[in-house]
């Protein structure tokens, strides 16, 4: 039962009934964990060249001082649906496509533990990601707010604000649904003799990072359902005419905001602890430790919201006991960082594209860690809230933390999903251009912030010309290296070499020792044997 | 039990958990004005404790500039004064007049607003509109006072407060049309 997969979904040579159907309706009804985890992938890319667009234009208009190209509310509806598309439709589906692919796999099980409702949280989807961009086209365009849709200037938006409200609905809907699924399939459904503390790490991070979710996107539903209200019902949640607060949307917004950027961050600690060892190949260093590490990070998650608006005037109380519970977060942090340099240290490495990209997480989203932790001192941060540190600080976990997690896993597996191995050269070529391009685009956007160029605003002090154009040329070097990415991609899917069943000789979990290369249709109907 | 069976346990928990979550959200309301009423921030618009026996400081002036604005809303709203001159620890009046110009009743909430900024927590209301909701009948015009006293703990390089009133209609109450 060898079902090879070619890019336009037909199968060929399918010698067993299970096989999957043509055509499209093959997509729209699967159940199968490969091709759903497939369609999150492709859903993800879509939704990431979308948002990439959206600030490479973001990036035309600061290219040089003064307005260009876009007016300043469209510039506003830029930023806010950059950040809210490549969050929610970019980073987390893609996780949540390896989450598909390689879970269900690397405990030996033989699908998701709710196939159809796993179709079904994926096709919510493109409804929620249509609503999205078609708020670009309501009267008065898509809200202007920032991702993070403060009050009140979310109740003066036009019915773009709407639209955006429904589609967070759905995309929580679609969260929540995927990460019942998750956590049922990886406590109920592994092999025989796959216990907890055996299982590969990046199944782990995707536990606790399901959790997370499981407990904070609904919070996230009720901050968006009581801005609907307010906007429609005459209720006063954050209008303080009628005895609410503003200041409240930001407490519930940051109490599911600060855990998602841990959803966000975590299944990429998942696929780095995947790559290291396999390109030492050494098991990983402190395996127990990681599994405890990155349960903390989950835990003090909680606790540190406040430490996105320490500037709203709460007590010097708070933001001493924030300010401290985020410093807290450095701790389990380092730890893992710490495993992963130990993991290396004498091994025995070589530097393919999975690699190059596992290392350029560990260097790059180490530093946004440490600009993450001077950001945490209440004196330092009231002088950068909101300048362009705070930007980068946050790209650098976000883009070479989040994005070069998913690119490295996306080389690393890809040869195992498509039977075929992508071209060693361009992906290393790849590589250096993302991370040489990223540095241009975001390292100096540290020194725009200390000298105090605010976020958000699409002109600025003639002061600040050089770093931007910089920044710029940056943003459109990355952008057209992604084509290239494409490229290597689709090239690996219709005419790559074929790959061998191991072709990362350190790799030592389930779908490399125990599958064939490309994966089959279905696998472990059967659980394997494990000693 | 069936692993099925198991697999649905464990998702009805799990939903009961996201349904819980969700209540959570808004949990977070009456709880966070509870904390803010223990932690004394957030208190703008409510009356502040009778002042101790304190000296008037007649050394010092402080220069009051009256200011107010009606935000989205069909009323005249002005102060009867644009200026005055206090010493910290006096007992001050000034009185304020609005008029509804809407052929409705309507409800508004006035919310303060003082420069310099800091200045706001020594400027103590022991009478102020802003305390309640205010509900205006079609055509209806209301005088009402304000009376303060500014803590002789101001600043010393405080010599002007501007204190700002904007009145913000109550959605969904008194009429809107």
């Amino acid at each position: 039962m060898s079902a090879v997969i070619d890019s336009h979904g037909h199968a060929h040579g399918h010698d067993h009934h299970h096989g999957p159907r043509g055509g499209i309706m093959r997509w729209v009804t699967t159940t199968n964990h490969k091709d759903i985890g497939t369609l999150y992938l492709w859903f993800s890319f879509i939704m990431f060249s979308i948002g990439g667009l959206m600030a490479v234009g973001i990036r035309l208009e600061l290219f040089s001082p003064g307005l260009q190209f876009i007016d300043p509310d469209f510039f506003n509806q830029l930023t806010t649906m950059h950040g809210l598309i490549m969050v929610f439709g970019a980073i987390m589906p893609v996780f949540v496509g390896f989450a598909n692919w390689q879970i269900p796999m690397m405990i030996g099980a033989p699908d998701m533990a709710f196939a159809r409702l796993n179709n079904w949280s994926f096709w919510l989807l493109p409804f929620a990601a249509t609503l999205l961009v078609l708020s670009f086209f309501m009267p008065g365009g898509a809200p202007g707010v920032g991702w993070t849709m403060y009050a009140p200037l979310t109740v003066q938006m036009g019915i773009g604000m709407d639209l955006t409200i429904f589609a967070v609905h759905i995309l929580g809907m679609s969260s929540i649904l995927g990460s019942i699924n998750i956590i049922t399939t990886i406590l109920n459904m592994r092999a025989p003799g796959m216990t907890l503390m055996r299982m590969p790490l990046f199944v782990w991070t995707w536990l606790i990072t399901a959790y997370l979710l499981v407990a904070t996107m609904p919070v996230l539903a009720g901050a968006v359902t009581m801005t609907l209200t307010d906007r429609h019902f005459g209720t006063t949640f954050f209008n303080a005419a009628g005895g609410g607060d503003p200041v409240l949307y930001q407490h519930i917004f940051w109490f599911f905001g600060h855990p998602e950027v841990y959803i966000i961050a975590l299944p990429g600690f998942g696929v780095i602890s995947q790559v290291i060892p396999a390109f030492s190949r050494k098991p990983l260093f402190g395996y127990a430790s990681m599994v405890y590490a990155t349960s903390a990070i989950a835990i003090i998650s909680f606790i540190v919201w406040a430490h996105h608006m320490y500037t709203v005037g709460m007590p010097v109380t708070g933001q001493l006991f924030f300010m401290y519970a985020t410093m807290l977060v450095a701790v389990p942090t380092g730890v893992k960082v710490f495993n992963w340099v130990a993991t290396m240290w004498k091994g025995s490495l070589s530097f393919e594209t999975p690699m190059l990209f596992a290392l350029g997480f560990l260097f790059m989203f180490t530093l946004g860690g440490f600009t993450g932790l001077v950001l945490s001192i209440v004196p330092v941060d009231i002088q950068l809230h909101d300048t362009y540190y705070v930007v980068a600080h946050f790209h650098y976990v976000m883009v070479a933390g989040a994005l070069f997690a998913a690119f490295s896993g996306i080389y690393f597996w890809i040869p195992k999903w498509t039977g075929r191995m992508y071209d060693e050269k361009l992906g290393q070529i790849h590589f250096w251009l993302t991370l040489v391009f990223f540095n241009m685009i975001f390292f100096v956007q540290h020194f725009l912030g200390l000298a105090g160029m605010p976020r958000r605003i699409p002109d600025y002090a003639l002061m600040f010309e050089t770093w931007n154009a910089i920044s710029s040329i940056g943003a459109f070097g990355m952008g057209l290296a992604q084509l290239l990415f494409l490229y290597i991609v689709v090239k690996c899917i219709r005419s790559g070499e074929p790959a061998p069943q191991q072709p990362w000789e350190g790799a030592d979990s389930l779908e490399w020792t125990h599958l064939p290369t490309p994966a089959p249709y279905h696998t472990f109907e059967t659980p394997p044997v494990l000693k | 039990m069936t692993l099925r069976e198991e697999n649905l346990r464990l998702s009805r928990r799990l939903a009961i958990v996201a349904l819980g979550m969700f209540g959570f959200g808004f949990a977070l309301v009456p709880f966070y004005d509870q904390i803010c009423a223990a932690l004394g921030v957030n208190s703008i618009v409510k009356r502040s404790e009778a002042p101790r026996n304190t000296q008037i400081d007649a050394s010092r002036t402080v220069t009051i500039e009256l200011d107010a604005n009606a935000h989205d809303l069909p009323w005249r709203f002005r102060p009867l004064v644009n200026h005055l001159t206090v010493h910290p620890g006096e007992l001050a009046t000034v009185e304020y007049e609005i008029v509804n110009l809407r052929g409705a009743p309507v409800t508004g909430q006035a919310v303060p607003s003082y420069g310099p900024q800091r200045a706001g927590e020594y400027f103590q209301k022991l009478e102020c509109f802003c305390f309640t909701q205010q509900t205006l009948a079609p055509g209806e015009t209301r005088r009402m006072p304000v009376v303060f006293v500014i803590d002789p703990g101001l600043p010393k390089d405080v010599n002007t407060i501007a204190v700002s009133y904007t009145f913000f209609e109550v959605a969904g109450r008194g009429g809107k049309s």
